[in-house]
């Protein structure tokens, strides 16, 4: 990534064009793929807006956590409505990927999981893409998330913790109150809630805040941390705009942002 | 075809507008970068043409601005599913760009490039003839940061990723040389009405 500099400072750049950050991997056209037949395999609660829906997809092709997918329902006359999702699960959870789905008012799609969904029925799904987001498990990782932008960074928490991962994993999770924390009971020393409305007794009620980035950038594991942030577009800028005051390299940020 | 028990969707009177496989966000205009927001003022903005041309240029902001004004109103749309109704875009066209750095006839793509590093590749057949702006302004303010301000890129046609938000400049080549998203699994050109969402489609 160039920085800011005037235009007069930046040396010529040659016609080999290569200015962006990096993708994680290399992803070729058969990830992407066809639409593949999912089955609903179970619904699990996660909380009042939030629930986790399991589906069984024979042909996965496998992800990487931090990868999402595209998942499609065919009405009786043959209408379709699609949309992209995070994976929320571990990649080695064999046939199977989760989704956690917040529940938008009025969502085409998302209603139709929170209000009609059973186990059994089918949806189809197209996937994984993009290699951006991706992280493969090989650098130390911090990763900041809000509400359902959780979500993605789950998948890398559960993959760390699957494989026995030495390589140091941190995240800071935002959420408005404990009772809507999505995984709550699945986090473990390598994860630090922030609570911005009701906190439990002793936990401070706030904003993500530099006092929270402090203690984690001050670990400077080797070869620095390479930052994941997701949420809202707004979390999103806030919590970027917090980790590029503290030093973090804006070339080791990556940002996905919930529309 | 595979139907979802329960699923009755929207209504079916579809805005002829909307391109296969997207939907009408409203009033909404989600963002979507994957990237910090960078800080950048028009004074510190350039706009650069370079490469295969006879001549390479380098606009500041306050020559761009004076540059004869171009407006696109319609509708754009996003890989992610949706898109945005009579949007109005004010800028320059890039033709007035193109046309003053003459660009050789062996040109056949661009790489538009922006102040953070973001690429994005284009053929630049699609660049041309009035199809491409770069844009200031969106229904009357200035262009927000998180959009792209102080200017972008702005290719309508195609799928927004193509249209470069903070946009620094266009490399003229004689090939396709893929872009951030290109190398990232999406299209090669991003045509939203034949859903050319990732390579391969």
């Amino acid at each position: 990534m160039t920085d800011l500099a005037p235009a007069a400072e930046r040396a010529p750049a040659p016609l080999a064009t290569r200015f962006a950050v990096p993708g994680r991997i290399a992803v070729d056209a058969p990830q992407a793929g066809e639409w593949q037949p999912a089955t609903l395999s179970a619904i699990r609660r996660e909380t009042d807006r939030a629930t986790t829906f399991r589906l069984a997809v024979p042909g996965w092709p496998g992800h990487l956590p931090g990868q999402h997918l595209m998942l499609r329902l065919t009405a009786e006359d043959g209408y379709t409505a699609q949309r992209h999702y995070s994976i929320a699960s571990a990649p080695d959870d064999s046939g199977h990927i989760e989704l956690t789905l917040d529940h938008v008012e009025g969502g085409e799609v998302s209603g139709w999981f929170h209000t009609e969904a059973r186990p059994g029925d089918r949806v189809e799904v197209r996937g994984p893409v993009s290699g951006f987001f991706a992280w493969p498990g090989d650098r130390p990782a911090l990763l900041i998330g809000a509400g359902s932008g959780v979500v993605p960074l789950m998948s890398m928490v559960r993959h760390h913790r699957a494989r026995g991962l030495d390589v140091p994993l941190r995240l800071l999770v935002s959420a408005r109150t404990p009772e809507e924390l999505i995984y709550a009971g699945e986090y473990g020393p390598e994860t630090t809630p922030v609570f911005t409305r009701r906190a439990p007794a002793g936990t401070a009620v706030g904003r993500l805040s530099a006092a929270h980035l402090a203690p984690v950038l001050a670990e400077r594991p080797a070869g620095g941390w390479e930052a994941y942030v997701c949420g809202s577009n707004a979390f999103a800028e806030h919590a970027s705009r917090l980790l590029v005051a503290a030093g973090q390299p804006v070339d080791r940020i990556r940002v996905e942002r919930f529309g | 075809m595979n139907v979802t028990r329960g699923f009755t969707g929207r209504s079916r009177a579809r805005h002829p507008g909307l391109p296969p496989g997207q939907y009408d966000a409203g009033d909404d205009w989600p963002v979507l970068s994957a990237e910090v927001t960078p800080d950048l003022a028009p004074e510190e903005w350039t706009f650069r043409v370079d490469g295969l041309v006879a001549e390479e240029r380098t606009w500041t902001w306050a020559e761009a601005r004076a540059l004869p004004g171009s407006v696109y109103e319609g509708d754009i749309h996003c890989v992610t599913s949706w898109s945005k109704f009579g949007v109005r875009f004010s800028g320059v066209s890039l033709d007035v760009f193109l046309d003053a750095v003459r660009p050789d006839p062996a040109a056949t793509h661009a790489v538009a490039y922006a102040h953070t590093g973001y690429t994005t590749s284009l053929p630049l057949a699609d660049l041309r003839g009035g199809r491409a702006w770069i844009a200031f302004d969106a229904d009357g303010a200035p262009l927000p940061p998180e959009h792209g301000g102080p200017a972008r890129l702005l290719v309508p046609h195609l799928y927004f990723w193509k249209s470069a938000k903070w946009i620094a400049g266009l490399r003229l080549l004689d090939h396709d040389e893929p872009g951030f998203w290109e190398q990232n699994g999406y299209h090669a050109r991003g045509n939203p009405w034949q859903e050319q969402r990732y390579s391969g489609d």
